[in-house]
């Protein structure tokens, strides 16, 4: 077979996708997106997920959301026991769409928000924490 | 119940009408997550407080649905609008069907 320029690039993305699975989330996790978007499409633009990038404890890493224009937010930790974290409804008499708390990661893992806007596309964004002390005892 | 549960809220005593505010509030919670095991080995049920919600006037502000992985004593900061002068209700939901409330009055600058 001769390497043409194609056939790499096909043989990568394989690779990529064949390397990535595993290291994605839980089943659970991508039910619960699948779940709250009704499986719809999700865009890149529109939410930003703003966490830390090594948390020292597990137990309190806080995180902050914004996707204006949105009507609700999910966020889900990939890594966790149970992935689901919180879900924010954004009311009428919401100045802005976005919001911080604190949240628990039981190791490094990726922290996802998915935002589902007013005209009922979806954002998502991610961002991997790195986790020093777990949250979830044991 | 759990014990000692105390709702902190903090939020702007004046505000000019159609003002965006920040509110923040805490409150005292354990949040058993239902994960962590005592010493006997024998897993601790979960407890937590599961919604949270903030209105202005009966309008609703925000609306959380909360899991076992938002952290001891839960933490909010959002921004909302202040269109006439009234009352801000916190509203928090524990698993045990307790319900804890507070409000904080906004008179207009």
């Amino acid at each position: 077979m001769t390497m043409t320029r194609r056939n790499v690039m096909v043989m990568g993305a394989g690779a990529f996708v064949a390397l990535g699975l595993p290291m994605s989330a839980s089943a659970a996790a991508e039910d619960a997106i699948t779940e709250f978007t009704g499986g719809a499409d999700m865009g890149s633009e529109g939410v930003t997920l703003t966490a830390p990038e090594i948390a020292e404890n597990g137990n309190t890493v806080p995180i902050e959301i914004d996707a204006p224009g949105a009507e609700a937010v999910m966020i889900l930790a990939m890594g966790n026991p149970t992935p689901g974290v919180a879900e924010f409804k954004f009311g009428p008499l919401a100045a802005s769409q976005s919001a911080s708390t604190r949240i628990r990661l039981a190791g490094t893992q990726d922290v996802v928000a998915v935002a589902r806007m007013k005209d009922g596309s979806f954002a998502k964004a991610s961002k991997n924490v790195k986790v020093t002390i777990g949250g979830c005892g044991g | 119940m759990a014990e000692n549960v105390r709702p902190r809220v903090k939020a702007p005593r004046q505000a000019s009408a159609g003002e965006a505010v920040t509110i923040k509030t805490l409150i005292s919670h354990p949040m058993e997550s239902g994960q962590r095991k005592d010493s006997d080995g024998n897993t601790i049920p979960r407890s937590i407080i599961h919604r949270f919600t903030c209105e202005f006037n009966g309008e609703i502000v925000v609306d959380v649905a909360m899991e076992p992985a938002i952290s001891t004593n839960p933490y909010f900061e959002f921004e909302a609008v202040v269109p006439e002068a009234g009352d801000f209700k916190f509203t928090w939901y524990d698993d045990d069907g307790s319900v804890y409330e507070d409000t904080q009055s906004v008179a207009l600058a």
